[in-house]
This record gives C-alpha cells, sequence and structure tokens, in this order.
C-alpha cells in the first residue's frame, strides 16, 4: 500500500485518478483504518488529504458555512457559527462515535463512507447542504448531500473524484433543526433508526417549510416528502405531528439485521421523527 | 516492500522510526519506539485502550497510520508523570483504587486528562459521555468517575 | 499444614485503603501484559480458522505457505501428540485434556467458526497475514447448530457423531448432543406442590455473554533445542497453563516455565490455554521466541464465553410466601465440548432458600460453538435469572413485598443445601435486611419506572495455594504469590502480611512469582483468592514469627517458649524469662545473618472453609415506553464479604459484577446467523456498558465473618454477578406490567413485550 499526503487538491485527484487498483481517501480515518485492518479492503494507494491547505477550515460563504473535509466532529461541535446556525447537524456529527473519534471523524467522510446508518447524512440532507466535489481535470461540481450516496458503501463519484467541502446553506429566520437517532446503549453504538427534522416558522408560528430525512431504515438516507407535508401549515400540533409520525413509519423500508427488526425500526423511525420535530419546532421558535 | 521513514515527536522528545505504511500509530510507538503504555484492545476505535494526544487532539492510535504522524507531535501516557511525581489524575486513581487490571487504565488517563484541560468543571455526565469511548470492563465505572470529578475539584482549589 | 486459629475481628491495618503496590506501574504505562513483552529475534504467530461452523478436515496443504520468505514455521494438527481421553488439567474447573488439545487445534472437524485450523510463525505480522492466506484446505462442510434447545433435539446434527449421554440409566443407545445429565432431588418435590397455594412456572433463556476483558489474549514462548521452554502469557493461572501445555504437548512440568504476565482482565476467561500449546510448537519448531496475539474478534470467535441457556423452572409456595417446592430444568450448551456450568447454575439458583422440596434436571450440551470457559459464578447468574423472576412473579401475586418474600425464606446457619453441606454461619439475612433498610428504597418509582430486587450466592473455593514471606535484612518484606492478580490481590496480601507480621504495610511488597519458583498454586478463580491465599499468606506470616522468637530466644539464651511475640516485638514472656530489652521486628531482621541465616515462612496449603457469600440488588430503571429503551437509575449492591481487607477493591468487584450483569441483561449477546457464523465478533455490536450507561452503583459491605478463615474472609468476586439479570428483568417487567423471560432485554425485545402486554 502506497501512503501519499498531497499538498494540493490537485495533487490529490491527479493521484486518486491515474491509480490503477483500489484507491482510498483518507480524511478522518476512523472506517478507513477499521475496514484496513480487518482486511476488508485493500488499496494500492491511500491519500491523506489532511495536509491540503484549507481542508480543515471552516469558512463563512453566503450566509452559510463552508466545512472542509478534514474538519473534524470536534472542531465542528466547537463553532459557535455553525452550532447557532444548524444544532441539529453539529448535534449528529457529535453523535459520530466517542470523544477519541470526534477528534478524528468528518461529516465529509461520515457521507463518502456511504453508511445507510450515517448519522450526520440525515441532518445534512435537512439542512439542504451541499457537497463540493472536486475531479482530476481541476473542476469543480456541488451536488446536494442526498445525492452522494447511492447504496450501503456505493458513491456517486467517480473515479478521481473526491468531496472537498460541504456547504450549509444559510439558515432562515424562525427555523431549526433537530437529528435524533435509536442506539441500544448511550453512546458508541450505529444508528438503529435516525431522524433529522429541519423546518421554518412563519410569523404567526404556524410551519411554513420542513423537511424529514430518515436514516438506517432504508439502503441511504430517506427523505420523507409526506411527513414533511403533514407538518407544513400546522403548529406542530399533537395531531399534526401523529401523522409526520405515521408517514414516517410507513415510509421506513427496514431490514432486519442484527442491530434491529423491521417492525422495531418503522415503529422508532415514527417515534423519533415526531420527537425530532418537536425539539425543531422549539429551537425554531427561539430563534427569531 | 520498502519502509516509511516518520519524524515525529513524542512526549517532548524528537522520535524517528521506519513502518510499514499500514503500520497504525499504535503499533509504532508500541513495536517500533517500545512504549507499550498504550494498549490495543479491540484495533477499531471502540475501546480507548490505545487513547493519545496527537496534535493536541484526543485520538485513538489504532485509527492514525503511522505514516500521518510525520512532523506532528504525539503524547502518551508515558509523558503524563512529572519527573518523579505523578500527575494529580494518577494519584487520585491510585488514591480511590479506580483500577483494578489496570489495561484500560492509561487510556482512561490520557482522556481525562484531556477533558480537564477543556473543561475543568465537567459534571458527572459530562465526565461520562466524554469517557464513553474507554470501556472498563472491571469497575463498573464509578470509581473512575469520582476520581476525576475529585481531581477536577482539586485543580480547580476546591 | 493446620492452621489454628480463632477468628479475630478487631484490626489494625486490615480494612485500610492504602495504594496498591503494583498501583503505580499501572498508572505510568509501565506495567507490562500479555502483548508487551518484545524480545530480540521474536517471530509474531498467527492462526488460520475456520470459516465454517461445523466441518470436515479433508486435508491441509501447508506447502505454499512454507515456501513464503519470511515464514519460519507452520503447525497443524499433525504437530500435536495424541493423548488419551482420559487426562484432567485443574484450570478454574476439571479440563479433560483431550478436549482442550483438540479446541487449541482442530483435528478431523472444525467444530465452530473461529476454530484454529493451522498457525505460522514469521519475521512480521505482514508476512504471517499473507502465510495464512497461502494454506489450502479442503473442508467438507456439515450441518451445523448453534442453539441449546436445537441441539437438544433428535436429528439435530452432531457436533461429536459418538457422544453418548453420561449419567443416564440406562444409557441412551443412540449418540446425541446432550453430553451429561445429572439430576439432584431433595425431600417429595409432589407434595411440595401439594402443599402449595401457588404456582408459578415459566421458560427463561439467556443468550451467550463473553467476559469482555479488555485485553486480548496474549503470550510469548521459547522453547530450547534441549526441550525446555519458557513461556509468558496472561492467564490466571501460570501454574494450570503449564500444566495443560505440557501434558498436551508430552513435556515434563519441570521443563515448562510459565511467568504469568500482568494481566488486563480475565472474569474466568484467561483460566485455560488457547495459543499457548501452539506458540510453543510454533517457538520448538522454529527455534526462535514467537510472540502470538488474539485480535478483537479472535477473542470473541475463538475464546471462551459462557453458556446460552434455557431453563424452565416451576416453583410453589403457600399464602403467606413460603416456598414448598422447586422443579426445575437447566439446558446449557458449553460449545462444543462438554463441561457447561450447568450444576453449578441448578444450585446456585435455589442455594438461597429454604426449601425442601427440589427436583433439578440438568444437561450439559454441545453446539458449535466456542468451547465455553469459565465466566464470573459460571452457570449461576442465567439460574438466578429464572428462580429470582418466578419469586418476583409471586411476590407480585401474593401481593408481598419483595424483599420480606426472601426473608421468609432465607437460608440461615444450619440449613441444609440443594448442593450437599449445612450451610454454617452466613449473612444472607444481614444483606436482606441491609437492602431494606438502604435509603435509596425511600425513592418512589415514577411514571415508566419500577424497582427490581433479586439475590445472589456463589459457594466459593478454597484449594491448593502455595506462598513464600521473605523478610530482608532492613525489615522489609516481599510476599511471592502464585496466583495472578485480578483485581488488588496483592494489596490485600500486603495488608494481611502487614497485619500479622505488626509491620507498616508500606514495609510489605508483593510479586506473582513464576511456576518455578513456588509449589503449585490453583487459578486465581472460584473467588479463591483472598481466602485461599491470604490464609496461606498469614500462615506463612505465622512461620516468620516463630523464626523470630526462636532468633530471639537465642540471643538471650533462654526458652524458645519463654519469650512472647507482642506488637511487632519479641519479649521475654515475663520477669522468670530474664530483663531483656524486646527485640522489634527490624533488629531481628537486621540480626538475621549472625543468628541463623536468611529469615522466611512458606506454606503449602489445599484449603478449605471458604464460606459463602449472598448479595442482595436493588435495581430502579426507567423504560421509554415508544422505543423500549431502558435508563438504569440507580443501582444498590449489598453483600456479604465477611471481612472487607482493602475495601476499594471489595466495592470494586460488585460494581464491576453489577456493571457486567447489566450489560449482559440489558444489551449483550452472542448473534450467530443461519450460517452458524458470529455476527458481532468486536465492541461495536457486542454492546458492553459504556461509562454514560450507567449511575453510580452503590454498594453495601456487610461483614458477617466467615469461620473459616483467620480474618473472616469470604470471596467476594463472583457472587455480584449473580444477581443483576433477575433485579433488571423484574424492574422491567413491573415497568412494563408484562414479565421478561430473555436476555438481553433489547430495545426490540422491550417494545415488543410492551405491544403484547393486555
Amino acid at each position: 500500500m502506497r501512503y501519499e499526503a498531497p499538498r494540493t487538491l490537485g495533487d490529490a485527484t491527479g493521484m486518486l485518478a491515474s491509480c490503477q487498483g483500489v484507491a482510498r481517501v483518507l480524511a478522518g480515518g476512523t472506517d478507513l483504518l477499521v475496514a484496513l485492518r480487518s482486511g476488508f479492503v485493500e488499496p494500492e494507494l491511500v491519500v491523506d488529504i489532511k495536509r491540503i491547505p484549507g481542508m480543515a477550515e471552516i469558512v463563512a460563504e453566503d450566509g452559510g458555512w463552508r466545512v472542509g473535509a478534514a474538519v473534524p466532529g470536534a472542531a465542528l461541535g466547537r463553532h459557535d457559527g455553525v452550532c447557532r446556525a444548524w444544532p441539529g447537524v453539529v448535534e449528529a456529527v457529535e453523535l459520530i462515535g466517542s470523544t477519541q473519534i470526534q477528534g478524528r471523524a468528518t461529516m465529509v467522510g461520515n457521507l463518502c463512507n456511504a453508511s445507510p446508518a450515517a448519522d450526520s447524512v440525515p441532518a445534512m440532507m435537512a439542512a439542504g447542504a451541499l457537497a463540493r466535489i472536486a475531479g482530476p481535470d481541476g473542476k469543480e461540481r456541488d451536488v446536494p448531500v442526498g445525492d452522494v450516496a447511492t447504496g450501503p458503501g456505493v458513491t456517486s463519484l467517480a473515479p478521481g473524484e473526491l468531496v472537498a467541502s460541504i456547504f450549509l446553506p444559510e439558515a432562515p429566520a424562525r427555523s431549526g433543526d433537530a437529528y435524533l437517532r435509536l442506539i441500544p446503549r448511550t453512546e458508541m453504538d450505529i444508528a438503529v433508526v435516525g431522524a433529522a427534522v429541519s423546518l421554518t416558522l412563519d410569523d404567526g408560528g404556524c410551519c411554513a417549510a420542513a423537511k424529514v430525512v430518515l436514516g438506517a431504515v432504508g439502503p441511504r438516507a430517506l427523505v420523507v416528502e409526506d411527513g414533511a407535508a403533514a407538518i407544513i401549515g400546522t403548529t406542530l400540533d399533537d395531531d399534526s405531528l401523529a401523522a409526520l409520525e405515521a408517514a414516517a413509519s410507513a415510509a421506513a423500508r427496514p431490514i432486519d439485521d442484527k442491530r434491529g427488526t423491521v417492525p422495531y425500526r418503522r415503529k422508532v423511525a415514527g417515534v423519533l421523527a415526531r420527537r425530532a420535530a418537536r425539539i425543531a419546532g422549539t429551537r425554531a421558535g427561539e430563534n427569531r | 516492500m520498502s519502509l516509511q521513514h516518520v519524524t515525529t515527536t513524542v512526549n517532548g522528545d524528537r522520535a524517528e522510526f521506519l513502518c510499514d505504511t499500514m503500520e497504525t500509530l499504535l503499533d509504532a510507538l508500541r513495536d517500533r519506539l517500545g512504549l507499550t503504555g498504550s494498549k490495543e484492545g479491540c484495533a477499531s476505535g471502540d475501546c480507548g485502550a490505545c487513547s493519545v494526544m496527537f496534535d493536541g487532539r484526543l485520538v485513538c492510535a489504532c485509527l492514525v497510520l503511522a505514516a500521518e504522524a510525520d512532523g506532528r507531535k504525539v503524547e502518551t501516557i508515558e509523558g503524563m508523570a512529572g519527573t518523579g511525581e505523578l500527575h494529580p489524575l494518577q494519584t487520585k486513581f491510585l488514591e480511590l483504587g479506580a483500577l483494578q487490571c489496570g489495561v484500560c487504565t492509561p487510556g482512561f488517563l490520557v482522556a481525562a486528562k484531556a477533558l480537564l484541560e477543556e473543561n475543568p468543571d465537567p459534571d458527572e455526565t459530562e465526565v461520562r459521555y466524554w469517557l464513553a469511548g474507554n470501556l472498563c470492563r472491571c469497575t463498573g465505572y464509578d470509581k473512575i468517575i469520582r476520581a476525576v470529578l475529585e481531581t477536577a475539584a482539586d485543580l480547580r482549589g476546591q | 499444614m493446620e492452621l489454628e486459629f480463632t477468628t479475630r475481628t478487631t484490626f489494625d491495618k486490615v480494612g485500610t485503603r492504602p495504594p496498591r503496590p503494583d498501583g503505580t506501574d499501572k498508572v505510568t504505562g509501565r506495567a507490562l501484559y500479555g502483548a508487551d513483552l518484545a524480545g530480540a529475534d521474536m517471530l509474531v504467530g498467527k492462526v488460520l480458522r475456520s470459516p465454517h461452523a461445523h466441518a470436515r478436515i479433508l486435508a491441509i496443504d501447508t506447502s505454499r505457505a512454507r515456501a513464503l520468505p519470511g515464514v519460519k514455521a507452520v503447525v497443524t494438527r499433525d504437530d500435536f501428540p495424541d493423548i488419551g481421553p482420559e487426562g484432567t488439567v485443574k484450570g478454574e474447573v476439571e479440563e479433560n485434556l483431550w478436549d482442550v488439545a483438540r479446541n487449541v487445534m482442530a483435528r478431523d472437524k472444525a467444530l465452530y467458526e473461529g476454530h484454529a485450523v493451522a498457525a505460522v510463525a514469521a519475521t512480521s505480522t505482514a508476512v504471517a497475514r499473507q502465510a495464512l492466506k497461502l494454506i489450502d484446505i479442503t473442508w467438507q462442510v456439515l450441518p451445523h447448530v448453534t442453539d441449546v434447545d436445537e441441539a437438544m433435539r433428535p436429528g439435530a446434527p452432531l457436533v461429536h457423531e459418538d457422544m453418548i449421554t453420561a449419567g443416564m440409566d440406562p444409557a441412551p443407545e443412540e449418540p446425541s448432543n446432550i453430553a451429561e445429565y445429572t439430576r439432584i432431588e431433595m425431600g417429595d418435590i409432589e407434595a411440595g406442590f401439594a402443599a402449595a397455594d401457588v404456582v408459578v412456572e415459566q421458560t427463561f433463556r439467556t443468550e451467550a455473554a463473553h467476559q469482555g476483558y479488555i485485553e486480548p489474549h496474549a503470550c510469548v514462548a521459547s522453547a530450547s533445542e534441549d526441550g525446555v521452554a519458557e513461556l509468558w502469557c496472561c492467564t490466571q493461572g501460570h501454574f494450570s497453563v503449564r500444566d495443560m501445555c505440557a501434558n498436551i504437548l508430552g513435556m515434563d512440568l519441570a521443563s515448562l516455565r510459565v511467568t504469568s504476565s500482568e494481566i488486563g482482565g480475565g472474569f474466568g476467561g484467561k483460566t485455560t490455554v488457547f495459543l499457548e500449546p501452539v506458540a510453543l510448537l510454533l517457538s520448538r519448531q522454529s527455534g526462535r521466541p514467537v510472540k502470538m496475539t488474539m485480535s478483537r474478534d479472535e477473542v470473541f470467535r475463538a475464546s471462551g464465553p459462557t453458556s446460552s441457556t434455557s431453563i424452565t423452572a416451576r416453583i410453589g409456595a403457600t399464602r403467606d410466601g413460603r416456598i414448598t417446592a422447586c422443579d426445575a430444568s437447566f439446558r446449557y450448551q458449553g460449545g462444543a465440548f462438554a463441561g457447561s456450568p450447568v450444576g453449578y447454575g441448578a444450585v446456585c439458583g435455589m442455594a438461597p432458600y429454604d426449601c425442601p422440596n427440589v427436583d433439578l434436571h440438568c444437561y450439559d450440551v454441545v453446539v458449535n460453538r466456542p468451547k465455553a470457559a469459565a465466566y464470573r459464578a459460571p452457570g449461576a447468574p442465567m439460574a438466578a435469572f429464572a428462580i429470582e423472576s418466578l419469586l418476583d412473579e409471586i411476590a407480585c401475586k401474593l401481593d408481598i413485598d419483595p424483599v420480606e418474600l426472601r426473608l421468609r425464606n432465607a437460608v440461615k446457619e444450619g440449613a441444609s443445601s440443594v448442593y450437599g453441606p449445612t450451610f454454617g454461619t452466613i449473612g444472607f439475612v444481614e444483606c436482606l435486611e441491609a437492602a431494606r433498610d438502604h435509603p435509596s428504597l425511600e425513592a418512589a418509582p415514577g411514571p415508566n419506572q419500577a424497582r427490581g430486587i433479586a439475590a445472589g450466592f456463589w459457594p466459593n473455593y478454597g484449594g491448593q495455594t502455595s506462598v513464600t514471606v521473605n523478610v530482608n535484612n532492613d525489615g522489609t518484606v516481599l510476599v511471592s504469590l502464585g496466583t495472578p492478580d485480578i483485581g488488588g490481590s496483592r494489596a490485600s496480601m500486603c495488608l494481611m502480611a502487614a497485619e500479622e507480621l505488626q509491620i507498616p504495610y508500606e514495609r510489605v511488597k508483593a510479586i506473582i512469582a513464576d511456576t518455578s519458583a513456588l509449589g503449585h498454586n490453583d487459578t486465581t478463580g472460584g473467588s479463591r483468592v483472598t481466602h485461599s491465599a491470604g490464609l496461606a499468606t498469614i500462615a506463612a506470616s505465622r512461620k516468620v514469627i516463630d523464626t523470630m522468637k526462636r532468633r530471639a530466644a537465642a540471643v538471650w539464651d533462654i526458652d524458645v517458649d519463654a519469650v512472647v511475640w507482642d506488637q511487632g516485638c519479641v519479649r521475654p514472656s515475663g520477669a522468670n524469662a530474664g530483663d531483656h530489652e524486646p527485640l522489634t521486628f527490624d533488629a531481628i531482621a537486621a540480626m538475621a545473618p549472625a543468628t541463623g541465616g536468611p529469615i522466611a515462612g512458606h506454606a503449602e496449603i489445599n484449603a478449605e472453609g471458604a464460606g459463602a457469600s449472598f448479595a442482595v440488588h436493588v435495581c430502579d430503571l426507567e423504560v421509554d415506553p415508544e422505543t423500549g429503551r431502558v435508563t438504569v437509575l440507580r443501582y444498590l449492591a449489598v453483600q456479604d464479604a465477611g471481612k472487607a481487607i482493602h475495601p476499594d477493591y471489595v466495592e470494586g468487584q460488585y460494581q464491576g459484577g453489577v456493571a457486567q450483569g447489566i450489560g449482559w441483561a440489558l444489551n449483550e449477546e452472542y448473534i450467530y446467523g443461519s450460517d452458524g457464523i458470529l455476527q458481532n465478533p468486536g465492541f461495536l455490536d457486542y454492546r458492553i456498558p459504556v461509562a454514560s450507561d450507567l449511575p453510580m452503583i452503590d454498594t453495601v459491605i456487610v461483614e458477617v465473618p466467615n469461620p473459616g478463615h483467620p480474618y473472616g474472609v469470604r470471596g467476594v468476586g463472583e457472587t455480584p454477578i449473580v444477581p443483576p439479570l433477575a433485579a433488571v428483568a423484574n424492574a422491567v417487567s413491573r415497568a412494563i406490567g408484562q414479565r421478561m423471560t430473555e436476555t438481553p432485554m433489547s430495545p426490540p425485545r422491550i417494545l415488543a413485550a410492551i405491544d403484547q402486554a393486555p
């Protein structure tokens, strides 16, 4: 295995593109090193992007925030601006693993690992985040975060491409987001179900816009349009939240595995969506 | 297969080693530099027994490639005590019997020190969540949590 | 040797909490554990393991691996000598060597996924890994069975084609997976149930749990050309490691010296051998030291987890809550070889209760899983889960407080135990009363919250122990022990030696000596060390005192009967003995070279008189009714320690046992796919409790002295894991109004139970 730590994005994409065998990008490494040790992947090339200037930075852009691919969770969680704008995204990122994992793991890594149970992905999707993809030709393109993972462990990235940053847009006034997941313990587990809700209230306290996204109940994070529809135009009263819960449960497409059963995941998807909406609503109300 | 040359700083001292690119920082610390205080309990970041500071951040050394350490700063359990004097956390762990088999202890100490540097006044819940990535199978965590809370209070002069 | 004593109750040093002698090395990272030894010229050993749950090994071709540069040795079944089926060696329990030898390396069949089939030693980890891929095995995959109830059904795939159930009369003609049947009877079971006003019956199931020690198995073996070998390993019993390895490999015991490293947790799981004989063979073949370490997934797949069980139990009681009868069928799988702890389970479950009529059926079952090893109170937590759950059911039915119900039936001194002996002085009633009166029971559970109560018992053990106490000329003392210290026992031994010798604790140090330095020591297990090694340390210390008295008497030229040992000095016994200034411990130690040479005491004993230890646990928890998640709010562990030598480490045993029990109750389990492959061989999905999962764990140390020990000690290590499965289950059951009968009580299982509730 060859290890490279290029100093420019162009070098990184060039190395990835020219590699004949399996190549992997190393950001936080918290998924990659586990896969290496278990022999699950045996790459010919590993490209460490952490020495590329700017990769570990969070910068303001168009009222929102651009988060570099090498920003670890610990840094994101200490960034006041992002925490204020997108508390649900931050809480989702911070749920990824332990303090030690937070010292390394990145939002982009979580996205590109393409696990159906990735915690940050539903939250980013609910926030309307965009992934900036850098290619070997020096071109960059922005795609919705939800378009990056296409199935378990599979992404839409072409050979030589990598996700260089995530753009979190400006959070509208009177908006709030939240992410909840169910794990059997309090920490250190993979989500059995995850639910993210982002919503905006109008001046009268009615929900004017909403996004509901579920994790770990399908091959990739699942947008629940019916769930959003159930709460838009309401004051997030019990009946509309019950309708959201029913819509989320109905939309879930879970599987039975060692972490949970189909009926369990279906039911809890609804419960968490309802609870997350309530938190998001409270945050939106406080966010004038 | 040729080995990678790495120059790094470990516990304040310059250290050099040759390693295979597949080796982790934990492998290098233990097998190349003879620093066996960091333990391998899982090699997957789930147990925290290999906790070290890497450029000022708490990480699992098993989830860092050895090659990544080039030009970085690593702090391990071996560097925690001052010359001839234990760190207050080390003393408190001994005082309260906050260890049984002791194999998780280096990781807990490194992680707890990082916590107190960031938050000198954590409550019990904060300590428990900060240390959730450090598994202990002997103690039920009770005395460990108490030791961290008491050390924090001591350091604050209470 | 005979040690005469009356159990004392006042102490100077015992019962204090000084820092442990091995502590500083452990907080600084200096302490050397199994994987921490490095030697010049050392090779790396790795094991090839079966990918199949059950498969015949038709052929093994190692030629490609041997040809790989850097490979220095390859061993397979062909390298192990054939040994007879009769031999046994005592680890925590008596282990059949034929089984152990086949567990460390598969012979005709791989009996479980992860079973070792070959091993290599190479110049680096990378080369060793590569070599494993070059070993060609021709498999014939066989049907498998991993579930205990399925394994007992007629027509189930046979793990051993020739296994005829032992203990049945007449012996069955057909082979089966039932290795042994045992029946334990007392009184008249039918009359007992006839006298009952209320009868409860349930079937309970527990999934296998792993000890979950943080340190994986590791060893370094170095074999010489003259047939002598040295072994360094993390183990609870280096003497039994020596005996097992030597017998499996056809060595004599004097030719194998085993040193126990610091041990990073064992809980019963490090009482047998896995890598050690293989490493010795690899070293013998290569002529170089070989280090072997298990990865975490190997630990889960190929060490010795505990049994999964299926238990059907029935208990009858009178209207006023007196237990009249209990019958039960205990079905425990012990993995691929006979030897599940079903018998311990059966007797421990009902042991706390004075039940005149008992009929217990025990089935030791083999399946295609790794060979079970001891796990803290082997077999007892599962049985207590069944029995204590049924008692809770009776308490609910009769509307009797669960502590009160247990008080009405608690065994007292003189009661006959279901496992044979009559109870001596025991402290079960005292534990129940301490729990009843504890302030934490004053808090009333809130919505979705409930309190669960359960008791537990472990008989404890003594066993062979050899200790040497050496006095240095400066008056410091070195205690050499042969029982690996898994949780602070060196501190306890130093306290007992200091107490007996009446010298400061800081003047005593203790080490774990290797197998060539002491007589035989049984394994650290059965909660035996503080009792047995304590007895031997006290006996050896008394020999030191006897020698000191003789030395002083000789100096004073008086009869030894005319001197006494008093407050750390030898004094003349009275005016008649002459007017001599007392000689201190230090003074006599300094005079040793001139008065006859080194002063030492040693004791070689087969300790008896282990005192049983009872516990009562109280668990308060909350269930999220929408997700089935459990939050443990409060936990109280009350247990009789006889006498707590070092209370920190007694409390630590209680708290650690509780944490393991809570993990087992709520989340820990071996998950097998229909292919017989373990699906969760890692700490990610084998979910042991993390710090944020648990509250502080309150403890009460009850001290009802054990008359079998000079200081009243009872072993405390194992009892704390007995009650938690039931304490948690009783709390969950009361919180949701539905009896939980399976562990783990994971969120999906609890939510399903809530959905089924009427």
